[in-house]
């Protein structure tokens, strides 16, 4: 975080998370164009190709983009996008959300759902382990109840289920 | 007065009663009227609760309907849409905390007044003046949306790429974000419907060589990534500060609401114009509540006062909130170009059903949409009933702190997730949209018009092919008759209005002023 001034301390500039935001969707719009050209943006025997309207989508893309870097180089750099402690509790959902995801297809759903609902009492809000552990059980095997039993809708079991037969 | 015969088929087919299988036993109910009332209850709490909204609300439940019949099925997502309507409401005026984007104009002279101890005067008028927002927006489309619906039947595909273009210029002229941003986001969403088969060739595109990006994007995972966990970072980084105040709704209290609010019968009847036109140019509901707020602020002679818990600053803004947010629903029944993101996931809804949404649904499945535009009168009176009656214990859910409320909304939109194609790449994916999400709303990009190019974006592009096909490559096509070139006109206008309208301003300001 060099030459944002004193503020650079409190989080990072607007102006560097717009430039990045920015070229992070000219870089799509620069793919979108390539897979198009894979695809043929010319004319067939049916009309226009697969990747006719793709490319075209994907250059009015970059050109909207090239106008948006313009102006993001315009603003000031002096205004934060959030403060550190802010992102800081940004970051502690979305670790969570991460690994709960990646649990679900070894521990399935309901389990995984249990432990991030275990998780987020006990850490977040400062809940003791006997009322988290009522809500943190009780929720997904409703759940389980709804999707399961009543609507037939299938959803990621785990080993833990396996023994109960399902 | 074929439509009076047909909406009354419609109430028919709402209010009929079936055997219904309750738990094993099979009971004879009204079941419509049940799934109504389930709708709206379901809808309100999405409404309420942070990070649940209307759209992605619609979302996750879409799944479970696919064993249901469509129009019982088109109901419950309706009801939820309109509960969920309701709903912010509740939360701008109590804890100044809007549930939804397009009641952030209701805290404005919302919460003012809730802190001055008129919350139940307040909160029945932002119930009482959604309803009649909404009941006119329904009253609207009775009439209009058969009308338009066959004037559209005479669409070729230009024709029908033009609305598709009028609908997105509106978008990048009308928001209230910068308009190359808005573009951006647009054609993100046009993107990423490409991704997968090509449904005119049949050949693949944009997959890389990846087996995962063969099926392509689902929207409903950008829907409920982009809305749901997007918002939970963003509720996250705020911080939470629930500090609510105390509403006591009485018989009493709403009698004597009532009794004020018909001498505001211009603010309603311009904020419910307002309102329509908003939702048919797909702007939706949240610029029609803050147009319509800036518009009463300016017209009103209690202007000035408007902030310190003006009466007419809720009506203005509720109002057009829910007359947009029903006349959303004109251009998605009857040209199949959704206007607000909660319509586009019903639409996705209506094609995961089989039902073509556009001009011809109204001829093929008639029974299906005049029961749908019935369900709209009734669902909005029960829903003006509950709310009225259910304010205390609605306002309790508020109460749950986040440590619980967020996971369980987390599993909710993994659940939903995975059982749009019973895949867990689209559970990766939904982070992956939440993050973007998240780092959008902070950049100014807007989200509805991604997700709206998402959904039309196949249709869309097909029209765009078929017109060239016609006439072999000559763009000439999209100005070749009166009617294509005039809605094309119209796209322009409203692609250029930012431009047009400050050039306005400056000739209007060089003139001394007359007033």
């Amino acid at each position: 975080m060099s030459g944002d001034g004193n503020t650079a301390s409190h989080g990072p500039a607007h102006r560097k998370v717009e430039l990045a935001t920015a070229a992070a969707i000219g870089l799509f719009g620069i793919i979108v164009v390539y897979g198009a050209l894979q695809a043929g943006i010319g004319w067939g025997f049916e009309g226009p190709k697969a990747g006719f309207f793709p490319f075209i989508i994907g250059v009015i893309l970059i050109g909207a983009t090239c106008v948006n870097l313009w102006n993001g180089l315009q603003t000031s750099s002096s205004k934060v996008f959030s403060e550190w402690d802010e992102l800081k509790r940004v970051w502690d959902v979305t670790w969570p959300i991460a690994i709960f995801i990646a649990l679900v297809p070894y521990i399935g759903i309901y389990f995984a759902s249990a432990v991030l609902i275990a998780y987020f009492m006990m850490r977040i809000s400062d809940y003791g382990i006997g009322r988290t552990a009522i809500v943190a059980l009780s929720v997904p095997f409703v759940t389980f109840l709804v999707f399961e039993r009543w609507f037939l809708v299938a959803l990621p079991k785990g080993p833990i289920e396996a023994m109960f037969g399902y | 007065m074929a439509e009076f015969a047909n909406l009354f088929h419609g109430f028919a087919t709402v209010l009929a009663f079936q055997d219904v299988n309750v738990f094993g036993t099979t009971m004879y109910l009204p079941f419509n009227i049940f799934i109504m009332i389930v709708g709206i209850v379901l809808g309100v709490i999405i409404g309420v609760l942070p990070g649940l909204g209307g759209a992605n609300g619609v979302a996750i439940l879409l799944p479970l309907t696919f064993s249901m019949q469509p129009t019982s099925a088109v109901i419950l997502l309706s009801c939820i849409y309109w509960g969920a309507l309701f709903g912010g409401a509740i939360t701008s005026i109590l804890f100044n905390i809007p549930g939804e984007p397009w009641s952030v104009a209701t805290t404005f002279d919302g919460y003012p007044m809730a802190q001055q101890g008129k919350a139940g005067e307040a909160l029945t008028t932002a119930f009482t003046s959604s309803f009649v927002g909404a009941f006119f927006a329904v009253i609207m489309i009775t009439l209009l949306a058969p009308m338009v619906a066959a004037f559209a039947l005479r669409f070729g595909a230009a024709e029908k790429f033009a609305v598709y273009f009028l609908a997105f210029a509106s978008f990048v002229g009308l928001s209230k974000e910068p308009p190359f941003k808005t573009l951006a986001a647009m054609l993100i969403g046009f993107a990423l419907a490409a991704f997968g088969t090509d449904h005119m060739t049949g050949s693949l595109r944009l997959t890389y060589g990846s087996d995962y990006l063969l099926p392509g994007f689902d929207f409903l995972i950008a829907v409920i990534g982009l809305f749901g966990i997007g918002e939970i970072m963003l509720t996250m980084e705020e911080g939470l500060k629930f500090k609510g105040k105390e509403a006591k709704i009485n018989l009493h209290v709403v009698l004597q609401t009532w009794k004020k609010l018909p001498q505001y019968w211009w603010t309603y009847l311009r904020s419910c114009i307002i309102g329509c036109w908003m939702g048919i140019t797909p702007a939706g509901a949240t610029p029609a509540s803050f147009m319509s707020y800036g518009i009463a602020k300016r017209v009103s002679k209690n202007g000035k006062n408007f902030g310190n818990g003006e009466i007419e600053g809720v009506i203005a803004p509720e109002t057009a909130a829910h007359a947009a947010g029903k006349s959303a629903l004109l251009p998605m029944l009857a040209l199949g170009v959704p206007g607000s993101p909660t319509a586009a996931v019903l639409l996705g809804g209506l094609l995961i059903w089989n039902l073509q949404p556009g001009p011809m649904l109204f001829v093929e499945n008639k029974e299906f949409v005049w029961g749908l535009i019935a369900s709209m009168y009734l669902g909005n009176i029960v829903g003006l009933i509950i709310v009225l009656t259910c304010v205390p214990m609605l306002a309790a859910i508020l109460r749950i702190p986040f440590g619980i409320i967020a996971p369980i909304i987390l599993m909710f939109c993994a659940v939903g997730a995975y059982t749009v194609r019973n895949s867990f790449f689209d559970v990766v994916m939904m982070l992956v949209f939440g993050i973007l999400g998240y780092l959008f709303k902070k950049t100014n990009y807007p989200l509805a018009p991604l997700v709206l190019a998402m959904v039309l974006g196949d249709r869309a592009e097909e029209a765009f092919r078929q017109a060239l096909v016609g006439s072999a490559g000559n763009m000439g096509i999209f100005f070749s008759n009166g009617l294509v070139s005039s809605i094309m006109a119209l796209g322009f206008i409203a692609l250029f209005w930012s431009v047009i309208s400050a050039g306005i301003s400056r000739v209007r300001g060089a003139k001394p002023e007359a007033a």
